[in-house]
């Protein structure tokens, strides 16, 4: 007898007697004897709950904690003790996809205030129910943007997106079929006269962009979005999602879609996840838009209730005509998203930016100060930024580690540099202690 | 769940000037996000509720109470394996220890690469496969990814021309739109009357154009395909490779691995088989397995296990470390995938162990039989042999309103919402796609005798109120906080957002 299953030895023969077959095993009397599988598996045995929890928390031990100066898609940030908690309920964490909506009005509901939110913050018409991160969220775009174009197969994607965002969106564009252009930085920026160049070729179906971009720094997109449309090209801005808050958002800037990651709405980081991509669009896109749809309607008896729509859209009913695959993707983190999002509130979510802002330029310029850094860029940032380390950056971020600290993460084709972040979960004197501890490093 | 409806908004529970959150007061002064200009601050204000704590906890839990779990009740939807959730996991899941930054170097992350490390080897051996990747987010994100592993091979070979793939016409709604998304063209073959792929409509279709076939066994009728064998020899002569849609892996464990079977390449659901809470639609995993050969193919990063230098005094000690393979398709995924799910799921395999993961197959078939012969005398049974953990009935008898040819009959989806007022959750409806009133039933080797008799009992009290009262079958439900919803309103008149009420 084992926990997990409730069947009695009686149980077991009076179901097989209504069956009629003898035995557990002659329920698999049809499978070829030459696949069967006959020895034992070469896995572990069975462990009681303590024995189990003593391996899991050894392994947790093996983990050194390090204070967090890193970002590239993934936030240090605060996150209320009221969202683990709610996030506790299992009637929401053990039910499937609402696909009952009337038992399933608790999902359904949530699901329609977080395409709310992520709407409001992006300045979008609408957001799909949620995709699995940010870097698929934008490999969705990208193929979104051919679909809608119909006849184009070019997407063109800034250099300047965070890196695992333009790996995830080569890999799709390789096996989908796209045409996916790079586009050339300059200054650390997206050149937009590059862009405009090849956008100007009619041939272009999407322009992807990142703000604020790989460096940290903030992108200036003015008349971007226009260029792409007086040639028929949509334009998608990927934003990690707290600074939407605070920053002109996708749809001040004209952008047609919006995507990214927003772990930095109250999820752990996890160890990378589970995380939730968002994905926001314009109304005369939804058809386009790949992911469920949380709508509102009426029951029986005429009360407001919210339910899956617009399905037709969907690849379990498109099968090979299907130009995204998405099914169940992070649903239940939009409950996160919006737990986080109705505590913070918007004076909350100014002040985490500001603070965050705050933060990241102190230990900017206190990283600058000790005379080991230089400047690399010169545009403005949100909070996290690029230095270039007068030495060897990996030797000294290795032996920051050693004493407690994450430094950022190092900056792919830069030499020497590493991109660094703040929260407002990062006191002064947090990062007080580590710059004097930087000073003590020989580079 | 009550048969209460909290129907209020966040948005509309919002006052100014409320907060729900404390922060420290801000010690690095100076700085200011104004000096970025307006020209880069956003020109709106947002509509974010204000809210004190209280009114969140009441309003997201008053929601919790509209809604139907595993923790609530029996929940026999075909298909998606919805077996108890163990609590212990969820514990383990949220120790402080695994949540560091991705990026925080291997050295300082043993511990979760070698729980990683641990959970691909162990489905590995349950497989009867080489090695996992757990970087992928979902089943049909699992698909994708095992579709760029076949098509990695082919490329690696240099033959270009494999662009098909073969999916079997009871395949999930997945498999086609993953095989569209991978750039390959879909391949239906035909089932026969008994319900499996039918060999003679295969073989027409073989050739050097195929890249491989996919196929998820026991299929979506819940039958194994027991010609499996002459399957897999056929599609591995004409060049392809087998892909096992993991969907329906459950039954499976420690009677018959995909890996012997003759299937290349696989993907699973944790979120099915391995136990981790389905979430209302994700976070699921979907690791992708592959047969000795095709590894270096796997999505990037890979952990791998490394001796430790000095293995004289410390045997058996591993290093791990994280891989990128030039071979690879490339990455999915930010970063390791959902590394917390995977975490509950390791949990899982440990407290089952060799011992008792064999059982868990065996016990979801016996429960799945039981049911099965307990409503044939009331329900349509269109394929009558040995299921394995899921099976599908074709709707109620004639003589139980059933027959679709009579305009007032009571359908599956009457019966659907039926079970919902008495305290059941609906089984899969309208799929999969062979049958007319598809009723597609699995129970998982959680439930116990007791619920099912109280589900068969329940079935047969609805076949009779279809005979007796059909009007009250079709208005169904009558219980819920909610009662039938306008589909068709929310299609024509589209609302996603509270600013579109």
């Amino acid at each position: 007898m084992f926990k997990y299953f409730p069947h009695t030895a009686d149980d077991i023969q009076q179901m097989l007697d209504v069956i009629g077959v003898r035995s557990l095993d002659d329920l698999y009397a049809e499978i070829p004897e030459e696949i069967k599988f006959k020895g034992e598996l070469n896995i572990p045995s069975e462990k009681s709950e303590e024995e189990v929890r003593s391996i899991i928390q050894g392994l947790a031990a093996q983990n050194k904690p390090l204070v967090c100066f890193a970002g590239a898609g993934s936030y240090d940030h605060y996150t209320p003790s009221v969202v683990p908690f709610l996030g506790s309920r299992s009637e929401f964490s053990t039910s499937y996809t609402p696909y009952q909506a009337e038992i399933s009005q608790g999902t359904l509901q949530y699901i329609f205030e977080y395409q709310t939110l992520m709407a409001d913050l992006t300045g979008m018409d609408i957001s799909n129910a949620s995709m699995y991160d940010g870097t698929t969220a934008t490999a969705e775009a990208m193929m979104m943007c051919v679909a809608a174009a119909k006849k184009r197969n070019r997407v063109l994607i800034s250099e300047t997106v965070q890196p695992s965002v333009l790996a995830v969106c080569r890999t799709y564009a390789k096996f989908h079929g796209v045409d996916l252009v790079e586009v050339p930085e300059k200054d650390g920026l997206m050149d937009k006269v590059a862009a405009t160049t090849l956008i100007e070729k009619d041939d272009v179906a999407g322009l992807i962009v990142a703000q604020p971009n790989r460096y940290g720094l903030i992108e200036d997109f003015s008349g971007l979005a226009d260029t792409c449309h007086s040639h028929k090209a949509l334009l998608a801005i990927n934003t990690m999602a707290s600074a939407l808050a605070v920053l002109r958002t996708p749809g001040e800037w004209g952008a047609d879609i919006a995507c990214g990651d927003a772990q930095s709405l109250g999820i752990p980081m996890g160890y990378g996840g589970p995380y939730i991509g968002y994905l926001c669009t314009k109304e005369a896109l939804v058809r386009k838009m790949p992911g469920r749809l949380v709508g509102a309607t009426t029951d029986s008896e005429g009360r407001r209730t919210f339910v899956l729509t617009m399905q037709a859209r969907e690849q379990h009913i498109r099968r090979e005509k299907a130009t995204s695959n998405i099914c169940t993707a992070q649903g239940f983190m939009c409950l996160y998203v919006a737990c986080y999002l109705s505590l913070m509130g918007p004076k909350g979510m100014k002040e985490v930016n500001e603070q965050s802002y705050a933060s990241a330029h102190y230990l900017h310029d206190a990283l600058l100060k000790t005379g080991k850094f230089e400047e690399v860029f010169g545009a403005p940032f949100l909070n996290e930024f690029t230095l270039r380390v007068k030495g060897d950056a990996s030797h000294l971020r290795e032996a920051l580690a050693e004493e407690g600290y994450l430094l950022g993460v190092p900056t792919l084709f830069k030499e020497n540099c590493l991109t660094i972040a703040s929260t407002e979960r990062r006191s002064k004197q947090e990062i007080d202690n580590m710059v004097k501890l930087i000073q003590t490093i020989a580079l | 769940m009550n048969n209460t409806y909290y129907g209020k908004l966040i948005f509309e529970l919002s006052r100014p000037g409320r907060v729900g959150y404390s922060l420290p007061k801000c010690e690095c002064e100076g700085y200011s996000l104004g000096d970025l200009g307006q020209e880069a601050l956003r020109q709106t204000e947002t509509i974010l509720p204000e809210c004190d704590e209280l009114t969140v906890v009441r309003h997201y839990t008053n929601m919790s109470n509209n809604n139907f779990g595993v923790d609530t009740g029996f929940y026999p939807l075909g298909s998606c394996t919805m077996k108890y959730n163990p609590k212990l996991n969820e514990e383990l899941a949220a120790l402080p220890g695994f949540n560091q930054h991705p990026v925080t170097p291997a050295k300082f992350a043993q511990g979760s690469l070698k729980l990683y490390d641990e959970v691909q080897k162990t489905l590995a051996e349950i497989a009867g496969l080489s090695r996992f990747t757990l970087n992928p987010y979902a089943g049909a994100h699992g698909e994708l990814t095992g579709l760029m592993v076949i098509r990695s091979y082919h490329m690696s070979r240099g033959d270009s021309a494999r662009t098909k793939i073969i999916v079997p016409d009871s395949a999930h709604g997945t498999n086609p739109a993953s095989a569209a998304v991978c750039g390959l063209q879909i391949v239906e073959v035909k089932s026969t009357a008994d319900g499996t792929v039918d060999i003679e409509d295969l073989k027409p279709l073989l050739g050097p154009d195929i890249a491989g076939m996919m196929m998820t066994n026991p299929n979506t009728l819940g039958l194994f395909e027991t010609k499996i064998p002459e399957i897999a020899k056929l599609v591995h002569e004409c060049g392809g490779l087998m892909y096992y849609d993991g969907a329906n892996l459950n039954p499976m464990l420690g009677v018959c691995r995909p890996g012997d079977m003759g299937f290349d390449v696989m993907h699973i659901n944790l979120h099915k088989t391995f136990s981790t809470p389905h979430g209302g639609g994700g976070p699921g995993s979907g690791p992708v397995g592959v047969r000795k050969g095709l590894e270096q193919f796997l999505p990037n990063p890979q952990v791998v296990a490394k001796d430790f230098k000095d293995s004289k005094d410390f045997k058996d000690l591993k290093v791990y470390e994280l891989h990128c393979d030039d071979e690879s398709l490339g990455y999915v995924s930010f970063f390791l995938g959902n590394f917390a799910i995977i975490v509950r799921a390791y949990a899982y395999l440990l407290s089952l162990g060799k011992e008792n993961i064999p059982t868990a197959g065996k016990l979801s078939v016996l429960n799945a039989n039981y049911i099965k012969e307990s409503l044939r005398s009331h329900y349509k049974l269109p394929i009558d042999t040995v299921c394995k953990h899921e099976f599908v009935f074709d709707g109620l008898l004639e003589e139980y309103g059933g027959d679709h040819h009579s305009p007032d009959h009571v359908t599956t989806l009457d019966v659907a919402k039926r079970l919902l007022d008495y305290g059941f959750h609906a089984p899969t409806i309208y799929f999969p796609l062979l049958f007319h009133e598809a009723l597609m039933i699995e129970p998982t080797e959680t439930e116990s005798k007791e619920t099912l008799d109280d589900f068969i009992a329940v079935m047969k009290r609805i076949a009779e109120e279809a005979k007796a009262n059909p009007e009250m079958v079709k208005t169904a439900p009558h219980d819920t906080p909610v009662r039938r919803m306008d589909d068709v309103k929310a299609v024509k008149e589209p609302k996603f957002t509270f600013k579109a009420l």
